[in-house]
């Protein structure tokens, strides 16, 4: 019997089969309070099943999810927001035919019953994000980059204390990856936890303190980015069987 | 809600007042009462399937059973008009979530939530039409005697009057839904329920409150229908005709807008009436160009009036 | 509940399968254009009525009997429905399930109300000679026009189950059915393939039309009378599966008939919506797949 971790989130066993296919197997791994985690992986490797489960859209096979000590294996992702979980989606859901400054404030809605409040929590966050200047157009008049930021400011706007984000950088190029990465490091520094799926591994090494890799539904490594991107098994899931040796022998 | 987010409707309500001062036929006012009536209907489908998204094909249910409930109610249990009015579009609402409950828990939407309440309509109707409370198919009359304690007026203008209050009433209360957190999450859940579920919007209780409210506004039509009228049968309150035509004027006037259902009521029927005086009267003619409408406005974007007016001034 | 002697019973178990397989072909077309084209079409209702006028007009205008009227009806409905397809339907949707349930109603309001302003609300019927004649199964009595509609119902079912699975353009129904991107890079060209599944349909109303005509009546809302039953049978049947169809079908119009027989004909209706919402209610994924 495994002790309840005392860490702010922390998953147990969880596995996911999808009919025959075993999408997440007995993954295990913690999130500290405070911290920018990392999870990567070949794609494929069932990362946003893993962040499925840990959202409440999708019910894992067998396994735990414990949030700050509770048990909340299987709660629906509305719940979840309410406790203090957001998430953004890697395909872009803004609300088409509301504006950014409306998008953003359904996400208030969820801690404020009056619409002045909402407008004005929609306001602060859009600023936290760099939209100030976008907020009375249509959201889907926005480019990639600044639906990923409405997307970014809907889920921050429910004030949650954990935020996942599931690959918020891909799709932009170096100089947006530039502009966003130092929003990322300020939510964190104004006291939310995130964990994020990445696959530019710049942005990851530079903003995560931790990593988890996770490849063929396993996680098969976790620590530093530093000690990650070294680790023999990471390497061989991410270039094949035998690059570990190929590489050291180069070296 | 500010007083500029109610000017509009407050003009609107003091110019229609104005019309039983210079049109004072019958036929004309029945016309008009008739036209509000339907406003007042689709108003109710408006707040679910233009707001919700929802696009329910049997409102029927819902006017069907608070005009039926307020008749009943009067003849079979004696009781006063305007407490059976009342009673009649709670009654209206308490179908619609529980219509609501079962379909929306099941995750049905789209053409499927269309074809479930399509057969709750139509379940509805089949049993008025056989059971004995409802007076079967013979229908049922509702005792005339014109008292206004009665809910029974001399005059047209006066029921003119209340229809136009009760139309009025919900421009306000939908008004009030758009400036409202529950509006918010209800477009949300329209426009992205997943996406709306993240942000912690319960989507299935966010319906659950616009389909009895919906279905309250359209009861509150059923009702005043069966006062106006005093008389119902299966066929007239639980009729595919008013599932149509609630449906009909916001498609057609702009759904999800808060003067849509009305100026779409307004227009199919001030054009039907218009064909009638053009060529006579030929049965279902007005229904024809009302589908040759609806396809035309989906067919052809922007799909309603507003858009319509929209792209034409965008064009000058 | 009344008890009936077992000839009655078995006399409105066999009624009701000879309607169950006309109902089957009902929903055979909706049910192929669903699985081909994945569209519910709110309009087949109001087409069933449109080839029941079609098939009284042939009857009273140029004296065909509504069984010789199968041969030019069906490729004039093949062709109209893939008219409509083509020119109101596809155009229309935009790949939008909300837009497809709004065309489909318009063109049932529209169709529904020609119907009335040109032919008023009156019931109409023909009359054909063997209207009336009997088919003796033991001590049953079986209505020769059902009889007649039974048997071709199926072989208009093995007609098409030969074509889906014999012909090219069968082939490439079923291909488009099942995986509309792979087909079209290899080249079926998909907007036919859509249009002539419709046209299909089509046609298998106008088949059914001139097999219910000897033995039931047309007015303009004749149609909305069987498009439910035609819904209920197609849930049941498993959206898309053709033997699935027949099978609802036959199930189908047996339940009515003895619901008819327990409960009155008003009532008897009633048992079809109910089982029709019960299973979208409790088992929309698997028949029909409604949450993806």
């Amino acid at each position: 019997m495994i002790e309840p971790d005392p860490a702010f989130l922390s998953v147990h066993s969880v596995s996911k089969r999808f009919g025959g296919l075993l999408a997440v197997s007995e993954a295990s791994f913690t999130v500290k309070e405070g911290s920018i985690t990392g999870l990567i992986g070949p794609n494929g490797a069932g990362k946003t099943t893993l962040f499925a489960i840990v959202s409440g859209f999708e019910k894992p096979t067998s396994g735990r999810v414990l949030w700050r000590g509770e048990e909340i294996t299987g709660r629906p992702p509305h719940r979840l927001a309410q406790d203090g979980i957001a998430r953004t989606f890697q395909i872009v859901q803004p609300f088409a035919g509301l504006s950014v400054r409306e998008n953003i404030a359904v996400g208030a809605f969820l801690r404020h019953r009056r619409r002045a409040d909402a407008l004005a929590v929609a306001e602060q966050v859009a600023e936290r994000v760099g939209l100030s200047a976008e907020l009375d157009k249509p959201a889907a008049a926005l480019t990639v980059a600044g639906r990923k930021r409405v997307e970014l400011a809907k889920a921050l706007a429910t004030q949650p204390k954990l935020l996942l984000l599931d690959e918020v950088l891909a799709g932009l190029n170096p100089s947006e990856v530039r502009d966003i990465v130092p929003v990322v490091r300020a939510i964190r520094d104004g006291g939310i936890t995130v964990f994020m799926i990445e696959h530019v591994m710049q942005a990851v090494m530079n903003l995560c303190e931790a990593v988890h890799v996770l490849a063929q539904g396993r996680i098969i490594a976790g620590g530093t980015p530093a000690e990650v991107v070294r680790d023999p098994a990471v390497i061989e899931a991410y270039l094949g069987h035998g690059a570990a040796t190929r590489l050291a022998s180069h070296a | 809600m500010t007083a500029k987010d109610l000017l509009p409707i407050a003009l609107f309500a003091a110019v229609a007042a104005l019309l039983p001062l210079f049109v004072t036929q019958n036929t004309w006012l029945n016309f008009a009462v008739f036209t509000l009536i339907i406003c007042l209907a689709a108003q109710g489908w408006n707040i679910l399937g233009g707001y919700g998204g929802q696009y329910s094909f049997g409102h029927a249910a819902f006017f069907g059973t608070a005009a039926y409930a307020t008749a009943i109610l009067q003849m079979r249990y004696g009781m006063n008009a305007y407490p059976a009015f009342a009673v009649g579009v709670a009654a209206a609402s308490a179908v619609g979530a529980v219509i609501g409950f079962l379909s929306f828990r099941s995750g049905l939407r789209g053409s499927y939530f269309a074809l479930v309440t399509l057969a709750f309509a139509e379940v509805f109707r089949v049993l008025a039409n056989a059971s004995e409370v409802t007076g079967g198919a013979a229908g049922i009359l509702i005792k005339l005697d014109v008292r206004p304690a009665n809910f029974q007026f001399d005059s047209r203008a006066s029921f003119y009057w209340i229809a136009l209050g009760l139309v009025t009433a919900a421009l306000v209360v939908t008004r009030a839904l758009e400036r409202s957190r529950l509006g918010a999450q209800l477009v949300a859940v329209r426009e992205n329920e997943n996406a709306a579920l993240a942000l912690g919007v319960d989507a299935l209780r966010v319906k659950l409150s616009a389909i009895a409210l919906s279905a309250a506004i359209t009861g509150a039509a059923g009702a005043l229908y069966a006062q106006y009228f005093l008389y119902l049968d299966a066929n007239i309150a639980y009729g595919t005709w008013i599932s149509v035509e609630a449906l009909l004027a916001p498609i057609i006037g702009g759904a999800g807008t808060v003067f849509g259902p009305v100026l779409g009521g307004v227009v199919l029927h001030g054009l039907s009436e218009f064909t009638k005086t053009l060529v006579g009267r030929i049965p279902g003619l007005d229904l024809v160009i009302f589908g040759v409408l609806l396809i035309l406005v989906v067919r052809f974007p922007p799909r309603e009036i507003p858009g319509l007016i929209r792209m034409w001034r965008a064009r000058r | 509940m009344r008890s009936y002697p077992p000839e009655i019973i078995g006399e409105a178990v066999l009624n009701g399968l000879l309607t169950g397989a006309i109902y089957g072909l009902v929903a055979l077309g909706l049910t192929l254009v669903y699985g081909v084209l994945h569209i519910i079409n709110f309009a087949h209702g109001a087409l069933l009525t449109l080839a029941m006028y079609a098939a009284f007009v042939a009857w009273k205008v140029f004296g065909l009997d509504p069984y010789v009227a199968i041969l030019p009806l069906v490729p004039l409905f093949f062709a109209l429905g893939y008219g409509v397809q083509r020119l109101v339907i596809m155009p229309a949707s935009k790949g939008e399930d909300s837009n497809i349930l709004l065309v489909t109603l318009g063109l049932s309001i529209v169709i529904e109300n020609v119907m009335l302003a040109i032919f008023r609300s009156d019931t109409l019927s023909v009359q054909v000679p063997y209207a009336m004649e009997v088919v003796e199964l033991g001590p049953m009595l079986l209505g020769f026009p059902r009889v007649v509609g039974f048997g071709v119902a199926f072989l208009v079912a093995a007609v098409l189950f030969v074509i889906l699975t014999m012909t090219d353009t069968g082939r490439a129904i079923r291909a488009v059915a099942k995986e509309r991107t792979g087909a079209a890079l290899v080249g079926i060209d998909v907007k036919h393939i859509y249009a002539v599944t419709f046209g299909i349909g089509t046609a298998c109303l106008a088949v059914a039309a001139c097999l219910l005509l000897p033995f039931f009546y047309v007015n303009p809302r004749v149609g909305n009378a069987f498009v439910l039953v035609a819904f209920t049978i197609v849930v049941l049947g498993g959206m898309g599966s053709v033997p699935g169809a027949l099978l609802g079908g036959l199930f189908i119009g047996v339940m009515e008939s003895l619901s008819g027989l327990y409960f009155g004909e008003s009532l008897g209706q009633i048992g079809i919506f109910l089982i029709f919402i019960l299973v979208l209610l409790f088992r929309p994924t698997g028949l029909f797949g409604a949450k993806a």
